[in-house]
């Protein structure tokens, strides 16, 4: 509920003017919540007299609590590999881990997996629970769900993190909602509190435009899918040591009420954006088919991959693969050159984290020149061929 | 069939920003529309009655003023409407909010297939769709392209997956949350239009469907924001100087450790 304290309320109607929702009114010189209200605490950080606040019923906190202890992450496994998120999460979980002075172990689910496990303790996992069954050939989400469950109530852990990949994102919730816990989706940051040792997820919300720090403060484990290619990865060691268990699941645990007749892997685009060490980019300002031929040439020149913003997309000028951003691909390359790209947020997101960030915009207001490592400001149609030539000439 | 459709109202999620001096939601120009993919779970469920006949009624938790998506809903070929409301249900989270969806949904009666979008745009989760199906204990699919057969109350099925798609066979009773590929939605027909406006929405409250009080809204949530920001870039804003041609040859020169 949401606590106005009719005393220290001065009637400023600043509450008012925040409240997204209409849900909050001054009526005779006090504010008046109404029935429209969601909680969202927006009034509650704008009183200035601080005559507002939330009340939450003090929750119990799971009896156990204190028994969740460790780092589990799930290790996904598809087509005879295990996915670069899995490596990924290894990464922060190790963090998490060694700052929590906890074991660091992953659940590998899959069927013919040879050397997978290693390939995990190599990269920084303590322990390795593996399920190698001809069940798991194909994912479905009550058998995989089922067995990361039963491995989770049997350990413990104090933290479980997944990749926020078409698997992840579809069968994690099933597996907090059989443990009634709570589950942040997608993060791009993770942080363990010192105090008391809690996780802080944060994560873009509202297309990116806002971002949201989540805490799972009374139950356990705290459970988290992280965004591909925003983690890195820690450098393996091949004579780094762990456990691998070979864990079995109860005969009962390995159906599916869901069939998968086949996966059938479609043609991915020549390029995959997300791998190479370059990307030079293009968006609204090419202006039309023909401007994209100039980014690819200045991508040939450079030995890179080609990107795009989603106006350059949406226009037809080049295909969705190529897509950088929220609702496209996110990337972290050694170097990102913009062209022609405003910079909205929801481009930026997607391609923040690159080492050196060079744009090349007409406007110098674009906020894209905000995340740039170097900025030209300059007509691209000018700036890029002179570029081009440049390079061609330094590389013989 | 009988189909159950969950739909969300939200805020147009390109409009929504904190003001930087007050760090709140920005309300000016912030229109509140129906959640986009769940307008294509309405159309699937829509074209799934109008093959195999039976009723779609659509479900929404929210605040009262959600009346106005699930009348838009019916427009567009909804039958009947549930509006989920309480201010019991403020605050809620995916795990307080798919057992309110749940527990109003049982109360409603028997259902086949319940549609749902792939996520909503305010809180971009993915997650109610698989946790509203264990709640209920109904096998799901999720990220749906394309169904492409019913028979002996199975629903054959093509998921998207990162590499490519499955294709899968669900039994009925079930739930599925669908991608926007998955269809064109229609827009309102004149004759929707007329019903959406005379239909009576029925009102169901925390009582209601029987919710224990710890379970819903904010005391029922298991997580919590600490707190919303902005995000921030880290860039150095060097911008190059001169000419073009001298700006192309220091871009160069810096860029060399690359080339
Ligand atoms: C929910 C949601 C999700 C989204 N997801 C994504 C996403 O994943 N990826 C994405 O990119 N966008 C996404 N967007 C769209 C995003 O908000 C912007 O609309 C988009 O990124 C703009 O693309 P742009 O920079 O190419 O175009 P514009 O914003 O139109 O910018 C074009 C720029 O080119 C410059 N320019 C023009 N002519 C020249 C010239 N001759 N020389 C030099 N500079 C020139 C202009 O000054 C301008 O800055 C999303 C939006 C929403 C609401
Ligand atoms: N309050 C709600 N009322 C009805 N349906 C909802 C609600 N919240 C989420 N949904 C459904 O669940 C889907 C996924 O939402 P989310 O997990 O919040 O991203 C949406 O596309 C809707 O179909």
């Amino acid at each position: 509920m949401l606590r106005i304290d009719i005393e220290t309320c001065i009637g400023c109607g600043v509450c008012e003017e925040v409240c997204t929702f209409e849900a909050i009114k001054v009526v005779d010189g006090v504010a008046v919540v109404n029935e429209k209200c969601t909680l969202c605490g927006s009034c509650v950080d704008s009183c200035e007299a601080g005559a507002l606040s939330i009340e939450a019923t003090a929750k119990t906190a799971q009896a156990d609590l204190a028994e969740w202890s460790g780092i589990m992450i799930y290790a996904e496994y598809r087509h005879g590999k295990v996915a670069p998120v899995s490596f990924e999460l290894l990464g922060i979980g190790r963090q998490l881990a060694d700052q929590q002075k906890v074991p660091l172990s992953a659940v590998l689910l899959g069927s013919a997996m040879d050397g997978a496990a290693e390939d995990l303790v190599s990269y920084g996992a303590d322990l390795v629970y593996r399920v190698d069954d001809p069940a798991l050939e194909f994912f479905t989400d009550e058998i995989y769900g089922n067995i990361l469950e039963d491995v989770i109530r049997e350990h413990k852990p104090e933290i479980v993190l997944a990749g926020a990949t078409a698997i992840g994102r579809s069968f994690i919730p099933l597996v907090a909602t059989a443990l009634a816990t709570g589950l942040t989706a997608d993060c791009t940051q993770l942080a363990i509190r010192p105090e008391d040792g809690v996780l802080l997820q944060t994560r873009p919300a509202f297309g990116g435009n806002i971002m949201a720090t989540i805490e799972c403060p009374y139950t356990r484990p705290q459970m988290a899918t992280v965004r591909p290619r925003v983690m890195k990865t820690t450098t393996p060691d091949p004579d780094r040591r762990g456990d691998i268990i070979d864990y079995r699941p109860q005969a009962e645990r390995l159906q599916s009420r869901v069939r998968v007749l086949r996966n059938v892997l479609e043609e991915q685009d020549q390029v995959n954006i997300t791998e190479g060490d370059i990307i030079v980019a293009g968006g609204r300002g090419l202006d039309n088919e023909k401007g994209f031929e100039l980014i690819r040439q200045l991508a040939d020149a450079v030995g890179g991959a080609v990107g795009a913003s989603r106006a350059a997309v949406d226009s037809a000028w080049i295909q969705y693969p190529h897509q950088v951003g929220q609702t496209g691909k996110t990337v972290n390359p050694k170097l990102y050159i913009a062209c022609g790209i405003s910079g909205a947020i929801q481009h930026v997101v997607g391609m923040q984290s690159s080492e050196t960030i060079v744009a090349i915009n007409k406007d110098p207001h674009a906020p894209i020149f905000d995340v740039a490592t170097y900025g030209i400001v300059g007509d691209l149609f000018e700036v890029v061929p002179k570029l081009i030539e440049k390079i061609k000439e330094k590389k013989g | 069939m009988n189909i159950i459709v969950c739909i969300k109202q939200v805020p147009d999620a390109k409009d929504v920003r904190l003001d930087p001096k007050t760090n709140t939601m920005a309300r000016e120009g912030v229109e509140s529309i129906m959640n986009p993919f769940d307008r294509h779970a309405l159309e699937e469920a829509v074209r799934l009655k109008e093959q195999h006949g039976g009723t779609v009624t659509v479900v929404s938790m929210g605040p009262p003023q959600a009346e106005t998506v699930l009348r838009e809903a019916v427009a567009c070929g909804a039958d009947a409407a549930v509006l989920v409301s309480d201010r019991a249900f403020a605050g809620a989270d995916t795990w307080a909010t798919t057992y309110t969806l749940g527990k109003a949904i049982m109360k409603n009666g028997p259902f086949d297939l319940i549609v749902c979008g792939k996520q909503a745009i305010d809180g971009d989760t993915a997650q109610v769709g698989p946790g509203l199906a264990k709640r209920l204990d109904i096998p799901y699919v999720s990220y749906v392209r394309k169904i492409t057969g019913f028979e002996r109350g199975v629903l054959s099925l093509q998921r998207l997956m990162d590499d490519g798609y499955d294709e899968v066979e669900i039994p009925l009773p079930g739930l599925l949350t669908v991608v926007k590929e998955i269809n064109e939605p229609r827009v309102p027909s004149l004759k929707g239009k007329m019903k959406a406006k005379s239909l009576s929405i029925k009102t169901l409250n925390a009582e209601d469907i029987g919710a224990d009080p710890d379970s819903i809204g904010l005391p029922g949530s298991t997580t919590q924001v600490v707190k919303v920001f902005s995000p921030e870039f880290k860039g150095q804003r060097a911008m190059l100087h001169g000419t073009v041609d001298e700006q192309v040859e220091q871009l160069v020169h810096k860029l060399e450790p690359y080339l």
